[in-house]
């Protein structure tokens, strides 16, 4: 078995990291692409009028267009009308920014709208002739596994990488670029628009003693937690709760697994589960957990159940986690 | 076993006496340290006040009282059990198989766990919905399924019947429930990281109710393994000569094998899957003392317990308050040791 197991660990351990990039954990690798400014083309959208943006060639639908993605310049010829989308968080953006139509094919991953035309290309590792079947004209991608983009653009499919945020601006940036990619500016400015307002009006909302709680977000039944360092500790940080696995990640790896007994130390004011539909996680499994029981979180109903999906991408339905995350503390301010 | 030099067959009481203590110290060890600084005056007197008669304050609050007893304790007593009964399960399986390398990961046991575990989360029916948890039992099954297999194909070889094919017969069942397991893993991608963290292995979540799981197979296993152990120093001699001497080579084997991955898969149920204990505590302790079972059976079971505390307390300290995977820590001290071991060549294994 010694010869065995050790490829078999090395193995399991590089498809969950895969998987983290698109799925529910989304958030268990940071990519290395992150530190790049999303998109120059978008950040000049939020603050001239959207038709003056794209500067280049043709006049009546503003293609084509050249964008500086994170996997570098990409030129799109004309208006995509067969977008594949293999990032669920990309899949949410094109149907809310009005792009549905445009989109042909999502990954298995991409549960989220309803609408979005699903297929079994799967989410963790693309088949490259899968995607090319569809003869897409766009392609979205928030990792690349086994260079599939230099595959796709070898064949002369151009492909935009939006990897994991870390800040709202990533997501903000990804989006409006979104929008530059497929012809819909003004409606991804708009979505920018609505969402930095309804979390805005949320921070707005917090009641006076918001900032001297804490809180545990736990992303899987064996303690696997975010820092502040990840996008979704960012959106909780603007709630000023002081997050409780911070501590625990000195070296900013962002999703360190946390000791059982330093959680029931901790002793977290909330306890955010987004392992609910992976893990099967809620309010009452919490409680059983040994120790558990005495927790402030656990005795003021103070367990938040939330959906794994929403709250590991960084699309659109960020204000739906937002808002269940504020008005969580002012549940917990007004018992 | 070196010919010529008479293989030392005593179990000397230092021997015994010394890892028991050890194995004490390591608990104490355990109990102290943690992600959390509970005092060690307060450790202390906590224990003292569940003396019966004695009433000692021990100035810990209710929480302080709950880490000690509810996570710290029964997470120390778990790693004891799995350690001890990964080490005899190896050192038993080395036993009947005359083969240095076995164990029962090695006949499928690691695998047809792997599988149990993953079938119970990608179809299994929501945990809460049960009695009991699916997920460990299913695991238990697949263990035992996964060794049962192999033994059958092992056995029904028409030509060469050995423990050798028995071994292949091991090694290519295991493969085969891996890539199943791999397979599964891929189409049902949303169960990755429930299966990630349980293969892994990890005793961060354990509590009283693993120990009571698992204590009813494992006391029944150990007593087993404990009891065949003059056996295995005669089966080492080889199946034809053993034969002579009046045993049954292959009654023993199956009888060994039954408790070992019964006791394993009890284990791995609740702990996921830690490699190389089975492997290295059996080969440290021939290095220390001798290749007769007599020996290796009981300093495995005390030494296996040590070996796994003190990997758990490296998991839970090394980063506290993050922990690391106890399958990381075994493996990581683990290959370096078994380089070691192979380098030392035949005079080692028996």
């Amino acid at each position: 078995m010694i010869p065995r197991i050790i490829p078999l660990i090395a193995a399991i351990a590089l498809v969950a990291a895969a998987c983290s990039s698109a799925g529910s954990a989304n958030d268990t690798v940071p990519s290395p692409t992150l530190t790049t400014t999303s998109s120059t083309v978008a950040n000049t959208t939020t603050t001239s009028a959207p038709e003056e943006t794209t500067t280049t060639t043709a006049p009546d639908d503003g293609f084509p267009v050249t964008i500086e993605a994170p996997n570098g310049q990409v030129t799109i010829q004309s208006k995509p009308e067969r977008i594949v989308s293999i990032s669920p968080t990309s899949t949410e953006v094109l149907f809310a920014i009005g792009a549905g139509p445009q989109v042909v094919a999502v990954d298995d991953q991409s549960n989220f709208p309803q609408e979005a035309p699903v297929t079994d290309i799967s989410g963790f590792t693309p088949n490259i002739e899968a995607i090319a079947s569809y003869n897409p004209d766009l392609v979205f991608l928030s990792f690349d596994p086994g260079d599939v983009i230099a595959s796709l653009e070898a064949i002369g499919i151009p492909v935009i990488l939006h990897p994991t945020a870390l800040t709202l601006d990533d997501a903000y940036g990804q989006w409006e670029q979104t929008g530059v990619a497929t012809g819909r500016i003004a409606e991804s400015v708009e979505l920018v628009e609505t969402t930095t307002a309804s979390i805005d009006a949320a921070v707005q909302s917090l009641p006076e003693g918001a900032g001297a709680l804490s809180y545990y977000h736990e992303l899987d039944p064996t303690y696997f937690s975010v820092t502040s360092a990840t996008f979704v500790g960012n959106l909780y940080a603007l709630t000023g709760m002081t997050n409780i696995a911070d501590a625990a990640d000195p070296d900013g790896y962002g999703f360190p697994q946390l000791a059982a007994e330093y959680i029931v130390d901790s002793d977290p004011s909330l306890i955010y589960l987004a392992d609910t539909k992976c893990c099967g996680q809620n309010g009452d499994e919490v409680a059983a957990r040994p120790g558990w029981n005495a927790l402030s979180a656990v005795t003021n109903g103070a367990v938040v159940e939330l959906d794994d999906d929403i709250a590991s991408r960084w699309g659109p339905r960020i204000t739906d986690f937002f808002d269940v995350v504020v008005a969580s503390i002012l549940e917990l301010a007004n018992a | 076993m070196s010919a010529g030099r008479p293989v030392e067959t005593r179990l000397h009481w230092w021997w015994v006496g010394g890892a028991v203590v050890v194995l004490i110290l390591s608990v104490i060890l355990g109990v102290m340290i943690g992600a959390v600084g509970l005092s060690p005056i307060g450790i202390i007197r906590s224990v003292l006040d569940k003396v019966p008669g004695l009433d000692v304050d021990s100035g810990f609050t209710q929480r302080d009282e709950a880490i000690l007893w509810q996570i710290r304790m029964p997470r120390v007593i778990l790693a004891v059990i799995v350690g001890s009964v990964l080490s005899a399960a190896g050192a038993a399986y080395q036993g009947v198989f005359r083969n240095p390398l076995a164990d029962p990961y090695l006949l499928g046991a690691g695998a047809g766990a792997g599988l149990g575990a993953i079938l119970a989360i990608a179809y299994g029916p929501d945990a809460t919905a049960w009695i009991v948890d699916p997920l460990p039992l299913a695991a238990f099954l697949g263990a035992i399924g996964g060794v049962a297999l192999a033994y059958v194909l092992g056995y029904t070889v028409r030509s060469g019947r050995t423990s050798v094919t028995l071994i292949l017969a091991g090694v290519a069942v295991a493969s085969f429930l891996t890539a199943a397991q791999t397979f599964i893993q891929q189409r049902e991608s949303d169960t990755l990281r429930e299966v990630y963290g349980w293969i892994l292995g990890s005793l961060n979540t354990a509590g009283w109710s693993e120990v009571k799981l698992v204590l009813p197979y494992i006391v029944v296993s150990l007593l087993v393994i404990m009891g065949s152990r003059r056996l295995l120093d005669v089966l080492a001699v080889g199946d034809t000569e053993a034969s002579t001497l009046g045993v049954r080579p292959g009654r023993i084997r199956l009888v060994v094998v039954v408790f070992a991955t019964l006791a394993t898969a009890a284990v791995v149920a609740v702990s996921g899957l830690i490699g190389f204990v089975g492997i290295i505590v059996p080969h440290t302790v021939r290095l220390l003392t001798s290749a007769s079972y007599r020996i290796v059976v009981p300093l495995s079971i005390l030494l296996g317990g040590v070996f796994l505390v003190f990997a758990d307390v490296i998991a839970r300290t090394a980063l506290a308050p993050a922990e690391i995977p106890i399958g990381v820590v075994t493996a990581f001290f683990g290959a370096p040791f078994f380089a070691v071991v192979l380098r030392r060549g035949k005079g080692v294994v028996s």
